[in-house]
């Protein structure tokens, strides 16, 4: 498998990297872990003529509670992101998805920010991103710009990331001390990607009544979404299992289900309620 | 000494395989040596109206391009060399690049040669070539039906043969007090070895040698195939495969990739080297399995059987590859009675061309879908009279006392004892019990399923008088070469062709054994026909069997004439000499004694050797088998099924074989967990996938699931030892009992924790989607 042939240079900064990126005439392409870039190239499915390597770039790097968030560096991978303390502590669904991400060589080498910008429909982290709702730091030539995860994945491999944009960073608003955060995957047997995954984050409050919860889809539509219906389901009930069923029946709403070779829309929008359900019940039974 | 067969010697082939220090084809460096690649049909059918290399051959580093215009009449076309007899099968011609039509995704067009194999693939995107598109037909019985567009033009109707056995009639069938029908779908499977094919070749002008290094199962047959090809003799035609990255089957194939590697080589006048990537791997690597078999089965209320009969519809994809017609024939077709007194059988086959990468053998190649029909139809019979599916096999198995056995399609099993390997399994699983605790979950809503397949399988290829019988167009017997060296070291050649079963150990055995020296004292060197006298590769479980017994031969013939020489020395009668452990000493004087090692000195000194014997120590067998042989066992498959998702999870799975006596435990184990996952593989994950254009939508590993080591349980595995009458160690095959076993195991299991639901099949692969579908419906239908 033998790529087109590029060219390749590494930046030393953010400064750097938009800086050689305007001097590629604007055809180049951020290298970060190169996990999902390089297959793609592989296939001769992208042909960049430039790559622009930012894996040595130390701003892009990570992990620090700034008031009531948690901001992550763009190169933080997801092996950091499965075992950081911090991140395991205030978010935990974040943690729960990124050790379920491929394989350890995968994970090694993955990072947060070529996931979220990459925006493969079957990606694990977007449904954590758009169920928390994440911001993403994006540094342009004009300027930093904040771009908001429920409104930055458009469709298969297309984002609202703009072309001159380098992801800097993503911050999580902290949720509740009291909230559970998991993420549940049904793995495609062939990628191990996700046919459909969920990421619940969710409390009860001291009556336990459910008085915090987020929920995000992600495999099972062209983009990530957050399962709004689930979670209006729940607000302020008791999170009983016929209420957890009835709310996860409600998973496949808020998205355009989508069918391929492996599941179709029907067996798809299945999978959303019972891999809901499943991630309720870990997080608030 | 306790003799070193039966024991775990560890696999001495492991350390230099895992440290990378591997002797794999892509691994050869040759000074000045040009890199190859193939530009690939991107349409399943289409004609190919103008072909401009202009801009390729202009490219950095490209030093020629050829296209299939360039080869007529330069090179010869691919030959089919199993031709099933009395089954009309037309060889249409198979190019090694197309030269006016392509026919599947992935037929080749035109060979770039360059530097280096960036240049190489570089140039291949340069080449513009304008093709009409045709219509393609992909389904081998849409391929049969009137107005489907035509593969070969020289093969009408798409059938490329039709091939019919055995001695069921409809009288039968119309006599039977029950007649169960099923039609089933072995789906395509793509055998992904590790290692894609490579080739590289490499002309000698000074001495009109051409030497070949590839990525073979069996080295003699393509020098034979090659030197035919490409015209050079066979004496000057060097075949290496020394270290072989997996085959399961597609590596057996001649190939037009190889061969355009040899011509570019003799072309060019330098090296040239040519390695597939795994999207080739994919659509230009044989595939396996893809049958439509509709079969009718036959019994009475009391459980007892009486027929079967099939007619399978194979696709045989777009060109008949090298063993591929004696695949759903032959292979197939012989064995469709399996373990059981069934007194009339029947096939019927036809073999069809689609717009598809060519099918060919696959691990069990035939058998694993001969097997998976009749152990689904035993379960649908036993269900469809009410009887326990292990208790119906019983009481059909061929019993122990009646081997030999004459079944209904001609075959002769060796021998056999079905019911000790059934025992077995059962008592590992615990059947009784487990049939209560099933019943008391599925009151719980879960469900679990128990599923036992009993089989035999036909190994050991084969007799050569057979081979030609069948239409095999080669022989099928094995060459051995034990040579012992002055100092009693000893070098083994076989004409196998192992890569990756270990049999650089097990062979180490065998001779060890025989001749009592230190098994680390005995080299076995495979894979290199100018090392190798002759052989016929490996395939069909028929290395152990055949190759290892032709080693067995040869050792003794060592021995025979070491004992001439040890009685010479002892100044006995060689009738008053004993050997034993490496020792030869003189009966009721054991310390009158001779070494092995002794012996192999004065041997080669030869300063005082007895009349008539002639000087060194080596031993030849060209053996060929009087029988197959016929490996057997049973094995037990629990799994549960998720109704909410229509998951499958193995919770237990059981296999007892009976390979006869066992060489090496733990290989004979290794080969049995590998054969067990390709064949859950095919059961739950596996499956190729065209789209109405022709087009591999599982091209890649993002699509086609090849089972991970995660999917599974531990395996429990045993064996029984029935040894074969006619083998000189009594050994039968292991390599493909996982493959033939582990697939019906597995699809019965889940049938079985749906039964209450009144499913009764579901296809292949049972992907989740699918067993959910049929739990709904099941329970509509209810
Ligand atoms: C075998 C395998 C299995 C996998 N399994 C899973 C799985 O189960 N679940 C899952 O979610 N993912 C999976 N992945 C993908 C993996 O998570 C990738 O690492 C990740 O999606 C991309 O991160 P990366 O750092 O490797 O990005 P790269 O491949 O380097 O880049 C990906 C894309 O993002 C762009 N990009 C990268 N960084 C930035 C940035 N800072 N700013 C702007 N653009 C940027 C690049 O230009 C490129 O277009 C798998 C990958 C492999 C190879």
């Amino acid at each position: 498998m033998i790529p087109s042939a590029f060219a390749y240079e590494r930046a030393a900064s953010v400064k750097e990297a938009l800086e050689l990126w305007r001097a590629s005439g604007g055809s180049a392409k951020w290298l970060a872990g190169g996990h999902s870039l390089l297959p793609l190239m592989k296939l001769r499915l992208s042909a960049p003529p430039k790559l622009i390597d930012i894996s040595g770039i130390d701003e892009l790097r990570g992990v620090a509670r700034v008031g009531d968030r948690v901001v992550i560096g763009a190169l933080t991978t997801h092996r950091e992101l499965a075992t950081h303390p911090l991140i395991r502590e205030t978010l935990p669904a974040l943690s729960d998805a990124a050790r379920q991400v491929g394989d350890l060589q995968v994970r090694n080498r993955g990072t947060i920010g070529g996931n979220l910008a990459h925006a493969d429909t079957a990606s694990d982290l977007p449904a954590v991103a758009v169920s928390l709702g994440a911001e993403l730091l994006v540094a342009t030539p004009d300027g930093d710009v904040v771009l908001p995860a429920q409104e930055f994945f458009l469709g298969p491999l297309v984002t609202a990331m703009p072309e001159n944009g380098l992801l800097k960073a993503v911050s999580f608003p902290v949720p509740p001390g009291n909230a559970r955060g998991v993420y549940e995957k049904f793995p495609h047997p062939a990628s191990g990607y996700a046919v459909v995954g969920v990421a619940v984050t969710a409390g009860v409050d001291a009556q336990g009544v459910v008085d915090f919860v987020r929920v995000g889809v992600t495999g099972a539509a062209d983009a990530a979404y957050r399962a709004q219906a689930v979670e209006e389901a729940l607000l302020g009930r008791e999170p009983t299992p016929d209420a957890l069923r009835a709310a996860a029946a409600k998973a496949a709403d808020d998205g355009a289900i989508a069918g391929d070779a492996f599941a179709s829309e029907a067996y798809r929008r299945h999978l959303c309620t019972v891999v809901a359900e499943r991630a309720l019940r870990r997080a608030l039974g | 000494m306790a003799s070193v067969l039966g024991t775990a010697v560890k696999r001495r082939e492991d350390p230099r395989l895992i440290t990378g220090r591997g002797r794999y084809t892509d691994d050869v460096q040759l000074p000045g040596m040009l890199y190859a690649c193939i530009l690939r049909s991107p349409h399943a059918h289409a004609r190919i109206k103008r072909i401009d290399v202009s801009q390729a051959k202009a490219a950095p580093g490209v030093v020629a391009v050829f296209t299939g215009q360039d080869l007529v009449g330069r090179m010869g076309t691919i030959p089919t060399a199993w031709l099933p007899p009395d089954s009309g099968i037309r060889t249409t011609a198979h190019p090694a690049l197309a030269v006016d039509r392509v026919r599947y995704v992935g037929d080749g067009v035109a060979m770039v040669v360059a530097e280096d194999r960036y240049q190489a693939r570089d140039a291949v995107d340069l080449i513009r070539v304008e093709y009409e598109v045709l219509p393609a037909v992909v389904d081998q019985e849409e391929a049969l039906s009137e107005g489907a567009p035509q593969v070969h033009d020289d093969a009408p109707g798409n059938l490329a043969f039709h091939w019919k056995a055995g001695n069921a009639t409809d009288e039968v069938f119309a006599q039977a007090e029950v007649v169960v029908r099923q039609r089933f779908r072995q789906q395509r499977l793509i055998p992904n070895p590790m290692e894609p094919r490579s080739a590289v070749a490499d002309f000698n002008a000074s001495t009109g040698e051409l030497t070949m290094w590839l990525t073979s199962q069996n080295p003699h047959i393509h020098r034979l195939l090659l030197s035919g090809i490409l015209g050079i003799p066979e004496h000057k035609l060097r075949v290496v495969a020394v270290d072989v990255g997996g085959g399961f089957g597609a590596k057996i194939a001649c190939y037009p990739d190889e061969a355009l590697v040899g011509f570019a080589a003799l072309q060019l006048g330098r090296p040239v080297k040519w390695t597939e990537d795994r999207r080739e791997n994919f659509m230009a690597t044989t595939h396996g399995r893809d049958m439509i078999l509709d079969v009718e089965f036959a019994g009475r209320r009391d459980g007892t059987f009486t027929a079967i009969r099939v007619k399978n519809i194979a696709n045989m994809g777009a060109y008949l590859s090298t063993a591929a017609p004696g695949v759903p024939t032959i292979l197939f077709g012989l064995i469709v009675p399996g373990p059981y007194r069934i007194p009339y059988a029947g096939v019927d086959v036809r073999g069809v061309f689609t717009n598809t990468t060519p099918t060919d053998a696959y691990r069990g190649a035939g058998r694993p879908e001969a097997t998976y029909l009749l152990e689904r139809m035993v379960d649908l019979f036993a269900r469809e009279i009410g009887m326990d599916p292990v208790e119906v096999r019983r009481r059909n198995l061929i019993p122990a006392d009646a081997f030999p056995y004459n079944t209904a399609m001609g075959l002769q099993y060796d021998s056999g004892n079905y019911e000790e390997a059934l025992d077995k399994a059962l008592a590992m699983l615990g059947y009784e019990k487990f049939r209560e605790e099933q019943e008391k979950l599925r009151a719980e809503g879960r469900y679990l399923g128990v599923g036992v397949t009993t089989y035999v399988e036909i190994c050991g290829l084969g007799p050569s008088q057979v081979a030609g019988a069948v239409g095999f167009q080669g022989g099928l017997w094995e060459s051995a070469t034990v040579r012992v060296h002055p100092s009693g070291k000893v070098t083994a050649f076989t004409g196998t062709s192992p890569h990756g079963q270990g049999e650089e150990t097990t062979f180490a055995q065998i001779v060890s054994a025989k001749l009592g020296v230190p098994v680390e004292d005995v080299e076995v060197v495979h894979g290199d026909t100018h090392r190798i006298a002759m052989g016929w590769g490996t395939y069909g479980s028929r290395t152990t069997p055949v190759g290892g017994s032709a080693l067995a031969v040869a050792a003794d013939r060592v021995v025979e004439k070491a004992k001439k020489i040890a009685a010479h020395m002892l100044e006995v009668a060689e009738e008053d000499v004993v050997f034993a452990d490496g020792v030869f000493a003189v009966q009721g004087a054991p310390s009158r004694r001779a070494t092995f090692q002794e012996v192999a000195l004065q041997a080669y000194l030869a300063w005082n050797l007895p009349a008539g014997v002639e000087p060194a120590l080596e031993g030849s067998a060209f053996y060929d088998p009087t029988n197959f042989v016929y490996p057997f066992g049973t094995h037990i498959c629990v799994v549960e099924v998720l109704p909410d998702t229509g998951e499958v999870k193995i919770l237990r799975y059981i296999a007892v074989d009976d390979p006869g006596p066992v060489i090496n435990p733990m290989i004979a184990e290794g080969q049995v967990h590998g054969g067990i996952v390709q064949g859950i593989g095919q059961a739950l994950w596996e499956g190729a996938l065209y789209d109405e254009q022709g087009q591999l939508v599982s091209g890649t590993f993002m699509d086609y699931a090849m089972p991970k080591a995660r999917f599974f349980p531990a395996f429990e595995t045993a064996f029984t030892e029935t040894p074969s009458p006619h083998t000189p160690l009594g050994v039968k095959g292991i390599g493909e009992t996982g493959t033939i076993a582990a697939t019906p195991t597995v699809v019965n299991a889940v049938m079985d924790a749906l039964a209450h639901l009144g499913v009764r099949d579901i296809d292949m692969p049972l992907t989740p989607e699918r067993v959910w579908r049929a739990i709904r419906d099941g329970r509509d239908g209810a």
